[in-house]
């Protein structure tokens, strides 16, 4: 265990050097220099004289990117211009909002699909198998902002239970009035429950036709128990793995939702900041997300390994 | 989406278990032909995808409509007989936008998907088939890359050069190769251990000969399955811009650009601009998805029962 977490822990730091180099080309990509990206075309000769030696940009681009890693892994992720405030406070206050959002979406698709998933492998092409594969078919092809859109319809504009636009709250707000964060989680709830239900459906039926389930058979088990005993703890596994695979899928789709819904989070304020080409706050984001997902993704790998022994000898 | 799965399958530890045999090109297509011909549902992608080819490019030459100029006279009018599915805020008539905004769509998503599978195939092939050092960093980079949100590069990408239909390929396509690139090295590395590849290098043959002639053609249905998948997910990216106010400029149009301006008139009850663009793309990508599934059981790329 000890081996495999640390080769998973090289892994993940080069891969972390690697966003880190991404965010910095992008950085580079911004049109004229990063001087008159970030502080505008107006700004004098002077300025981005000055601008330059602060932060190092009249220097080579490998002593450049080791300065913009030291003042990164600071914490210091510039000064966003257009918001008048520093792009690591911005975040900071709406990393929790898209963490609420991203973590009870994964929950509850969790929670949803790991049984639908396994019932559909044992009632293989039966109808509960059709209409819960249909589901999922539709559910992923669907554009998030698009089911978000027929969502308010129903709930708001037909049905006047739930609040089309969430209100600018703070986190503890956001907690205390589950109501107004309803669609939402329920949006990005259905489209991740689709992308999890298809693969536990696969797992189980890849798992049904192994010994350990024949085994089990002629102990004398039933099949339900043998299903939800055995099968079940077996085929969810892979399924840890697949919560940190798709992390950028669902955040690229909290993004869309935060936008719909006007939810105050990381999305929200990257959709704003890519309206205003408010660039320091983009890169800003951008980092934080990768980031994010290389560590979500590591903690998934060791969850399973710890879960299933076979991964680590592998 | 469906491309996690695929990737899953790779790492999985059941991995292997399933392994196809080498079997010569020709009569492996075939066969594949053979086994995707008796999928209902493959087929009912296939003629779904052609109808909406046909309707987004064949239908502007019958249907005539005025895409360009605006109309004032005529905005918002509801679906009738001169105006099907009624018109939009600016008096295009939706339908008309419907097979301009599809076939705008349709053009980036599969010259994105063919671009980006052709280049991940081949830097995957590479990556696995030279091993060691290389393949270790060619492959961390696209671990790196594929740790970024593809919208938010695409975003970042739209918001510095303006988007055009080719400057959307380019940048759909340079968060689409990643997938295709780590299907094909897996591919590779299994292949360069066989004798027949092994065989190019003792009768002389070059490192790209056996890539070209080996393992490149024998990932064929890798690359098939995936370039589906990757259509399906790229019509939903381009979706994506489009409603973030980053799609085609106007007068042009793609499904996403015109359901963002749907959007403001929920409460209007105008729900042909609501509809007709959502349903073209959930209806598109639904069919594209089948035919993948379809590709993936002929090929024998996974479980060919699923």
């Amino acid at each position: 265990m000890l081996r495999y977490s640390a080769r998973r822990t090289a892994h993940a730091v080069v891969v972390l050097f690697g966003v880190s180099v991404i965010v910095f080309i992008m950085l580079h990509l911004l049109p004229g220099s990063p001087a008159r990206a970030l502080l505008g075309p107006r700004a004098t000769p002077a300025k981005v004289a000055a601008f330059n030696q602060q932060y190092g940009y009249n220097k080579p681009l490998f002593i450049q990117y080791f300065t913009w890693l030291w003042q990164m892994l600071q914490g210091n992720l510039g000064f966003s211009v257009k918001l008048n405030e520093n792009v690591t406070t911005a975040i900071a206050s709406r990393l929790p909002g898209t963490a609420l959002l991203v973590g009870l979406a994964n929950l509850f698709a969790f929670v949803i699909a790991v049984p639908v998933g396994l019932m559909q492998a044992a009632r293989r092409n039966r109808f509960f198998d059709y209409v819960a594969t249909g589901l999922a078919f539709v559910f992923y092809s669907m554009p998030a902002f698009w089911l978000g859109l027929l969502l308010v319809i129903l709930f708001s504009e037909q049905l006047h239970l739930l609040p089309p636009i969430v209100p600018q709250a703070s986190f503890g707000q956001l907690l205390t009035h589950p109501g107004d964060i309803a669609l939402p989680v329920i949006t990005l709830t259905l489209i991740t429950t689709a992308l999890f239900s298809r693969y536990m459906r696969s797992s189980a039926l890849e798992n049904l036709p192994l010994d350990y389930v024949r085994t089990a058979r002629a102990k004398g088990m039933g099949g339900q128990q043998v299903l939800w005993r055995h099968v079940l703890r077996n085929a969810a596994g892979p399924l840890i793995t697949l919560v940190g695979l798709t992390l950028p899928v669902v955040v690229s789709g909290a993004i869309l939702v935060e936008s719909i819904f006007n939810y105050p989070g990381m999305g929200l304020l990257f959709w704003n900041a890519a309206q205003s080409e408010d660039y320091p706050t983009i890169l800003g984001v951008t980092l934080v997300v990768g980031v994010a997902t290389v560590v979500g993704s590591f903690i998934a790998d060791v969850l399973y390994a710890i879960v299933d022994p076979r991964v680590r000898l592998s | 989406m469906t491309d996690v799965n695929e990737q899953l399958a790779e790492i999985s530890p059941l991995n292997g278990l399933h392994g196809e045999e080498g079997a010569a090109g020709g009569r492996r297509l075939l066969a594949a032909a053979r086994t995707f011909a008796h999928n209902r549902l493959g087929l009912a992608g296939v003629l779904i995808v052609l109808l909406m080819i046909g309707f987004c490019f064949i239908g502007p030459l019958i249907y005539h409509t005025n895409q360009v100029y605006t109309n004032l006279n005529q905005v918002h009018l509801a679906p009738s007989l001169a105006h099907p599915l009624g018109t939009d805020p600016l008096g295009y008539d939706e339908l008309g936008r419907l097979m301009v905004g599809g076939r705008a769509s349709l053009e980036v998503a599969l010259a994105a998907s063919v671009i980006a599978t052709g280049f991940g195939a081949l830097w995957g092939a590479i990556s696995g088939y030279i091993g060691g050092l290389a393949d270790t960093v060619m492959m961390r980079a696209v671990d790196a890359m594929l740790s970024v949100p593809p919208l938010l590069i695409v975003l970042f990408l739209a918001t510095i050069y303006r988007p055009n239909v080719p400057v959307l390929i380019i940048v759909v396509a340079l968060v689409a190769w990643l997938i295709p690139s780590r299907l094909v090295r897996g591919e590779a590395l299994r292949l360069r251990t066989l004798e027949y590849v092994q065989a190019v290098r003792v009768i002389g043959g070059s490192h790209w000969r056996a890539i070209s002639r080996h393992v490149l053609p024998n990932s064929i249905g890798t690359m098939a399955v995936n370039v589906t998948f990757q259509v399906a997910d790229a019509i939903l990216l381009v979706a994506a811009m489009g409603y973030l106010g980053l799609g085609i400029p106007a007068p042009g149009t793609d499904w996403g650009s015109m359901l963002s301006s749907g959007i403001d008139y929920i409460y209007s009850g105008y729900w042909w601009l609501i509809y007709p663009p959502g349903i073209a793309i959930v209806v598109t990508v639904v069919a594209f998805n089948f035919i993948g599934d379809a590709l993936r059981d002929a090929f024998e790329v996974r479980l060919r029962e699923r």
